[in-house]
Formats: C-alpha cells, structure tokens, sequence
C-alpha cells in the first residue's frame, strides 16, 4: 500500500527510504517541499522533505544536532527570524512558507509546544484565557468553557480545578507541560507541534503526558520530536529518523523499530550508533 | 620578604582600607542625620519657606519636588519603556542599532548642569515656557530617560526567551507577546528600576536651577485648578524643589537660619532616597512573590 | 466541511488583528527610541551653535578661549579684545577631577577588594546595600557638608577663606567614592571564581591571588570604574560650586579660591544677556563639558573593547 521511494543498488542496504503516509482516512494534512533551512551559510537541513497524515502521530527521531528541531519550528515558521527556510511549506494545500502569509493566523493553527514547559507568569486560568480574549472572545461563560475543555484533553482539569487562580508558575514540571498543551489547543489548532515535550519529566508525568496525546489524536494532527525511542514506538504511527540534516528514512513506526531499511536508521535504533 | 607576611600586611592594609571607608561614609550619613533630624518637625515639612526671617520651612519645596517627580516620571516612564522595547525586543545588532546605543549613552553621561542649560534655552526660552514646572519636568526627564531605558532593558533580559516563544506559538504577534506576556511578568523588576531612578530624579538639582526656577511662590493649598496660578497643581509657575533649596540659601546667604534648614532639607532628602531604595527592594520582592505563588 | 485551498489561502493571507497590533507596537516603540535620540542631537546641536558663536560670530579666537588666563567677559583687555581666557577654569576641572581619582581610587579599590575577596559575607550584608544606597545621596547634600564641615576644617588647618581645590577635591572624593567602589565591585565579581581557586591549588597565597590574578583579570572594569568617577566629578555643578570659592583665576596653591568649567557656568548663566558675548562665552564653557563627556564615554568604550579582545 506504500509507495517507496528506496534509492539503492540491489544486494546493498538503501542510502534512503521514505514511504508516503496516510489513506484515505487520514489525509496529508501538512508536507515540505524541497525544504532547505540555513544558519547564515550553514545548511542545517538539506534532504528532510516530508508529509503528515491527519489525525496521525508522527515522531522525529534521531542524535542531537540531526536537524529535528530545525525541521519542526520551520514548519510555523518560528524559525523566521533566526534561519532562512526556503522551499515549500503545504499545510492543506497552501504554501504557507509565502512573505504575505500572516503568521499569526498560521500559528493559530499550527500551534506548538516546547521543550521546558514555559508556563507564564500568571493564573493557570489567565494562561488558557488570555491569548482568547486577544482574539475577541471575552465572554466570561465561552471562556469558561473553553478553559475547561481545554484542560480536560490535557487531562489537567480534575488537578486544578479548584486552583485556577493560582500562579502558573507554582505547578509541577509535568503539569505545567500540560497546562502549556492545553494553552496550545484552546486556540483551537489543526496541528500540534512538539518539541521534546516529555525531556524535562519524570517517569509517571511522562506516561500521562503519553496518555494525553493519544486521546488528542482524534482531534488533532501531531508531530513530535523525541529522543526517547520507546516513547516513540509507543505513541507514534509514523517515524521519521533525521541525521546531519537529512531524513533517511522514513516508514511506519512499527516498520522503522523492527524492520529499517537504512543502515545508519537500524544502527541507531538499536543504539548502535555512533 | 616572605609572601605570607606580605600577604598578613596586605590584608591587613585592606581591612584598614575598608574600615576608613566604611567610617566615612558612615560620619556622612551621621552628620546628615544627626545634624538635620533635630530640624525636621511637621512643622519644618509644611510652612513655606521665609527670605529674611528664622524659622522658615520647606513645604512648598518637598511639594514641588514630589509634584515634578511624578510629572517627570509620567513623560519619561513611558518613552523609556517604548524605547527598551524596541532596543530589546526588536532591534537587529547592526551599525544603527549601535549609533543608537552610543547616542543613549552619551545622554546617560552628560554633566546635568548641561541637560539644564540645554531646558534653559529650549523650553525655557524657545518655547516660552519660562522658569516653570514644565519646563523643569522635561529637563528631568531627559536626564531621566537614558537611565530608565537601560534598567527597562535590563528587566526585559531578565525574562526567559521560552516565554517569548510560548507567544509567538499561540500565535500572537511580537508586540502582543511582549505587552501581554513578558511585560506583566517583568513588572517588579522594572518597578525596583522605577523607583530607584525616582530617588535619583527627587535629589537632582543642577537641571532644575535654569528650569524649575529658584523661586517659591506662595500656593493656596485649596485651589486644584491647574489653571489658577497659586494652584500647587499649575504646571506653569515657577517651582524651587528641595534640592535647589538647598543649593540656594547656601549660595545666596540671605536666610538667618540657613544652615538649620539646610540641615533639616537634607536629612529630609537622605531618608527620601532611603525610602526609595527600601520600597524598591520591598516592592520588587513583594510583586515577584504574588506573580510566582498562589 | 473542508474548505477549499483558495478559501484557506485567502484567510491566511487576510491580515490578522495580530499582524496591525505588530506594525503598530513597532512603529510605536521605535518612536519613542527615536524620540530619545532626538533629544540627544539636540543637546548637542543646540549647545554647539551656542557655545561656537564665540568664536562665529564674536570672532573670539579659538586659542585665546582655551589657553588665555583672563576671565572677564565683559571686559576688553589692552588690545581691546574681550577676555575670555577659560585656562584658569578648565585647569581647575581637571585638577580636582583628576586630584579626586587619584584619592579615591585605592579606597575604592581596596574596599570592592575587601568586601569581595576578603569578607564577602559582611560585603553582601552591610557594604554593598551602603555604597549602593549612598551613590544616591544627592549632590546638593555632599555640597552642603562641604560647605558645613570640610570648608570650616581647612580653614582652620591652612588658613585662607577654606575655598578652593583642596575643599572641592575632598567634595568630591566622597561623592564619587560609593560610585567607584560599587562598580569596582561589580568588575570583580564579573571574575570567574575558578581564577582564583586555581590560583591558590598553585600555592599562591590570598594576597598574590588578588594582585597577580583578580585585580589583573578585572582591570579593565576597574579603569572604567575610575573613568566614570572621573566623569562624575568633572560634570558635577553644585556640589563643587557651593566649595570652591569661584574665583575664575589660575589656582596658585590648592587653598586659595578657584573655578571650574561648571561652577562658573552654574553662577554665570543666569547674570547674563542671551545672545550677548558674555553669555556666548559660558555657552563655550558649556562646550567645553559636552565634549569632555564625549571623551570621557569615548575611553570607556576604548577600555571596554580593549577588555573584550583580551
Ligand atoms: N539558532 C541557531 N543558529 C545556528 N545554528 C543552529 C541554530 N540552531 C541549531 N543550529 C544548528 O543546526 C543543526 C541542527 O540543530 P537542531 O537543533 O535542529 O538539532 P536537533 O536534532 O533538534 O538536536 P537536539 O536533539 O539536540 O535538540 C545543529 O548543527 C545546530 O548546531
Ligand atoms: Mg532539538
């Protein structure tokens, strides 16, 4: 059912292997096209092309310095001011990597999260609330409303319900990585991005902040980076293994754990790496 | 001769060092107080002063102080804050962004006295805005501005970048980000930078002398309409403050008591500063507590 | 429903409440950057074509302003030129600007030294909070002391009226003392402590630590610590002028009555005629304070480049 792109002379491991995602079901939602990003001169990501089936998880594996996080703040641009991102970013047939796309709109819908939870400096509710009543809903009952729903998919409601005005600041790492999920998705986004969100947790946060993706799965499209592998055999479809800039490969999740095609992908999931 | 005697010696030349220090600035602050505190009555703090007579006060000066101090900080708090923004959040390093760095530093290192001249000939005598409260505000707040840009700037580093990034991820625009995220979040470092920038405006007085003016006239403490002239309120009459009282009766030796009330004047300015420093220190901490905690 | 890709372009490409709120807040901030830049080249602009018209438009000579011994701007000397020699007043600044470094600086020094490598435990508690507290204590009051304590007292020692450099110097010396000390202080503790440790694993004992390695690595701090404590005391107006006796001649010994750039201009200015010679002639003075501040900031940053290329 995939169609592979293996670039390799018979008898030989392929140099790469990338496969399409999605069916019918799960429709590609966001691709990149002859992406290339650079620091000053230094191209940081050449060959990373990739799409993203809706309603999917897709991990980004591989070392540090690989290009992971350069791909994934390219992909709503946070990057802007820092690299130069050229080629085509196609969120639902739109190239949103174009200078007249408002960013701000964009980003409403490709939200993200980080890796050290960064909570702001003010009520767990203000958190969720503030960027709504930016964009014109202040109505005390919508608002209300969405703040507990949003909690409620970042399986942080039943904790602080009864603390919403308290600091943000005052929670525990793993809970405030949650309160920052849930301030991503009140804005209602199509796509969450996640940059290591889970590094800076302990073991029990980690497992439920696993559990909160794979329930938001139904509503939104993710794509996370990880360096925990297990994590990404865990919660992820789809996993696309980076090395110095490029994807080499780029299969289901369960293909890429138990069968790689790419030397260098078998390597490193087997810790054999470098 | 032996490095551990020399060092015995050194460290002991240190100690001494420290210890003179320490007792003169110590006989400075004693002397104020000591000297002035025995002045300072409710009496001293609300009468006017009197040319010729013993037994003057200072209330219109410590009015006019405050009064300048306040509109100075109005005009200068939200043209440092704008400009740390920019400096700070969006200008790229390159040769402008120097020139303009370079140009708020030689502001913060001009001579007041030459600020003053330069109120002197601009507001005083360009825009005829004569020796009046006025012209004094904005001669204090260009002395003010230079100062107040950096420590702005200084609390806006002192907010982590993830929260910037946090913003921009919700998609909310640089500005937005900075005024709605970082700024509340920076509020009590930025008001430890106000207040104590306050102290240094409340005791200036070489920018005030060809500005505010060196005269008091009586005020009607009853009337608040701005635009009555003995309304202490009038931004248009002249206004010696406390640190130009100083400076004057000293200068022009005409006050039987002048060494009394310059004493008084003083220990009123040296605690002043004090509880400023004090309510920057309290307050600062006090704010960063409430943001942090439930 | 899906929307088509026109439809989602067409809204990605409307421009946001967000987008106007960004163009506004940086045309908004960068005005009041402007704003203070503005202000700057007016300073400069407006003092330079006052103080030049001495030269412009009274045709006093350049030299004769900055090397003449005579000041007396409403008189004309034998060869019926006015007198506006600043020598007496510029040598006057810089002698008690100059006299009052070189006093505070080993007190300064020395106390940042003890309350950073010796005693840090009483520096943080009780030195650092005092000096930074007195580096706010308003010029006027060190003017006022001067005028009550210091004057009297060399008076009684060397005789003479108690006016002059002698009393300026010690003005200034305690006014520029907290300033120094604290950014003293701030150089040092910008050193990395592991300097010090490994100089004393190599059994350096804590004197040749502090001489050969701290105070070295924080040199250039240091000076500019002095450089803007000089600065201060060559800018200061009141205090100096409520001491020094303001009698615009050569100082002939550190007792007798004296002027610098900023006590004249303090009493002068407002006795004058705008526009006058007179007047142009303090606006010269004036001039002369600018630009001494500009060099002044100008070795600061020498000295700041300096450090970082170490
Ligand atoms: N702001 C930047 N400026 C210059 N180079 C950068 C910048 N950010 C990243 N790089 C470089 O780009 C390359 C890819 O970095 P990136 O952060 O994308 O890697 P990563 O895969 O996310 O690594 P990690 O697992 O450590 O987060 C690295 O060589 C890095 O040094
Ligand atoms: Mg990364």
């Amino acid at each position: 059912m995939f169609m592979s792109s293996d670039i390799a002379t018979p008898g030989t491991t392929p140099e790469r292997h990338i496969v399409q995602p999605g069916d019918a079901q799960h429709p590609i939602v966001l691709s990149t096209e002859d992406l290339h990003v650079f620091y000053g001169d230094k191209e940081a990501l050449s060959e990373g092309d990739l799409k993203f089936a809706r309603n999917q998880i897709t991990a980004l594996i591989g070392a540090s310095g690989s290009g992971k996080s350069t791909f994934l703040r390219s992909l709503n641009r946070m990057n802007d001011r820092i690299a130069t991102v050229k080629g085509r970013i196609m969120y639902r047939g739109v190239d949103i990597n174009q200078p007249d796309i408002d960013v701000y709109e964009m980003r409403r819908r490709i939200g993200m999260v980080f890796q050290r939870p960064n909570p702001f400096a003010k009520s767990i509710y203000d958190n969720i609330a503030f960027a709504l009543r930016l964009r014109g809903i202040t109505a005390k009952n919508k608002l209300d409303e969405i703040v507990e729903t949003s909690l409620r998919q970042a399986a942080l409601w039943d904790q602080v319900k009864d603390e919403l005005d308290k600091s943000a600041l005052a929670l525990s790492g793993g809970q405030a990585q949650r309160l920052c999920i849930a301030r991503a998705i009140a804005v209602k986004p199509d796509v969450l991005l996640l940059d290591e969100p889970a590094s800076a947790l302990d073991p029990v946060s980690t497992s439920q902040l696993e559990d909160t993706l794979l329930k938001l799965k139904q509503h939104y499209t993710i794509i996370i980076v990880t360096h925990n592998m297990q994590q990404a055999a865990r919660i992820s479809e789809y996993t696309a293994f980076f090395n110095q800039g490029r994807v080499l490969e780029y299969d289901t999740t369960s293909q890429i754990f138990t069968n790689p095609q790419v030397q260098v992908t078998s390597d490193y999931v087997s810790g054999n790496f470098g | 001769m032996n490095s551990k005697v020399q060092n015995k010696i050194a460290i002991g030349v240190l100690y001494g060092i420290a210890g003179l220090v320490v007792l003169i600035l110590l006989a400075l602050v004693g002397y104020i107080l000591v000297s002035g505190l025995p002045k300072v009555s409710w009496h001293f703090l609300t009468t006017p002063a009197k040319a010729f007579l013993k037994g003057g006060g200072i209330g219109i000066q410590l009015f006019n102080s405050f009064y300048l101090l306040i509109l100075a900080m109005l005009i200068s708090f939200p043209i440092a804050l704008g400009a740390a923004i920019y400096l700070y959040e969006y200008a790229k390093d390159n040769w402008v962004t120097n020139l303009v760095r370079t140009a708020i530093e030689i502001l913060s290192s001009l001579p007041s006295v030459v600020v003053g001249l330069f109120g002197f000939l601009f507001f005083v005598v360009k825009l005829r805005l004569g020796f009046s409260i006025l012209s004094g505000a904005f001669a204090l707040t260009f002395f003010n501005l230079p100062l107040l840009t950096r420590s702005i700037e200084d609390s806006l580093h002192t907010i982590d970048d993830k929260q910037r990034e946090g913003g921009l991820a919700l998609g909310l625009s640089r500005w937005e980000t900075v005024t709605r995220v970082i700024l509340p979040a920076a509020v009590p470092s930025i008001l430890t930078g106000v207040i104590l920038s306050a102290g240094r405006v409340f005791g200036e007085a070489a920018a005030l002398i060809y500005t505010a003016g060196q005269s008091a006239p009586a005020l009607n403490f009853m009337d608040w309409n701005p635009f009555n002239i003995s309304s202490p309120l009038n931004p248009m009459r002249p206004a010696e403050t406390l640190a130009v009282h100083i400076w004057k009766i000293n200068s022009e030796g005409i006050m039987p008591d002048a060494k009394a009330i310059s004493s008084g004047s003083s220990a009123v300015l040296v605690i002043a500063i004090l509880l400023f420093n004090l309510a920057a220190r309290y307050l600062g901490k006090r704010l960063y507590k409430r943001l942090t905690s439930a | 429903m899906t929307k088509s890709p026109e439809q989602l372009e067409q809204e990605l490409k409307r421009r946001s409440k967000a987008a106007k709120l960004e163009i506004w807040g940086r045309v908004v901030s960068f005005s009041a950057l402007i704003l203070i830049v503005a202000v700057v080249v007016a300073i400069i602009g407006f003092v330079a074509s006052k103080g030049l018209a001495t030269f412009t438009t009274n045709h006093v000579n350049l030299w004769d302003f900055l090397s003449g011994k005579n000041w007396n701007p409403s008189l004309t000397d034998a060869h019926g030129k006015p007198e506006v020699g600043a020598l007496s007043m510029i040598v006057g600044s810089f002698l008690i600007t100059v006299l009052s470094a070189i006093v505070a600086t080993p007190f300064a020094i020395g106390t940042a030294v003890f309350m950073n490598e010796i005693s840090p435990n009483r520096g943080a508690k009780i030195l650092q909070p005092v000096t930074e507290l007195l580096v706010g204590i308003p010029s006027v009051v060190y003017g006022f002391i001067g005028l009550s304590v210091v004057v009297p007292f060399t008076r009684s020692v060397f005789g003479g009226s108690g006016f002059g450099i002698l009393s300026g110097t010690c003005v200034l010396f305690v006014m520029i003392l907290p300033t120094v000390t604290s950014m003293s202080a701030d150089a040092l503790r910008a050193v990395p402590r592991y300097y010090r440790e490994a100089s004393l694993a190599l059994g350096a004992t804590q004197w040749q630590t502090i001489y050969k390695v701290v105070l070295r690595a924080a040199t250039p701090g240091l000076m500019t610590a002095v450089v803007f404590g000089m600065a201060r005391a060559f800018g200061e107006a009141l205090a100096v002028q409520m001491v020094i006796g303001n009698a615009a001649l050569m100082p002939q010994s550190l007792v007798d009555p004296a002027a610098t750039l900023t006590s004249v201009l303090t009493t002068g200015i407002g006795n004058t005629v705008m526009g006058s010679l007179q007047n142009n002639a303090l606006w010269s003075l004036a001039l002369v304070l600018l630009l001494m501040s500009l060099v002044f900031n100008l070795i600061i940053r020498l000295i700041g480049r300096k450090g970082r290329l170490q």
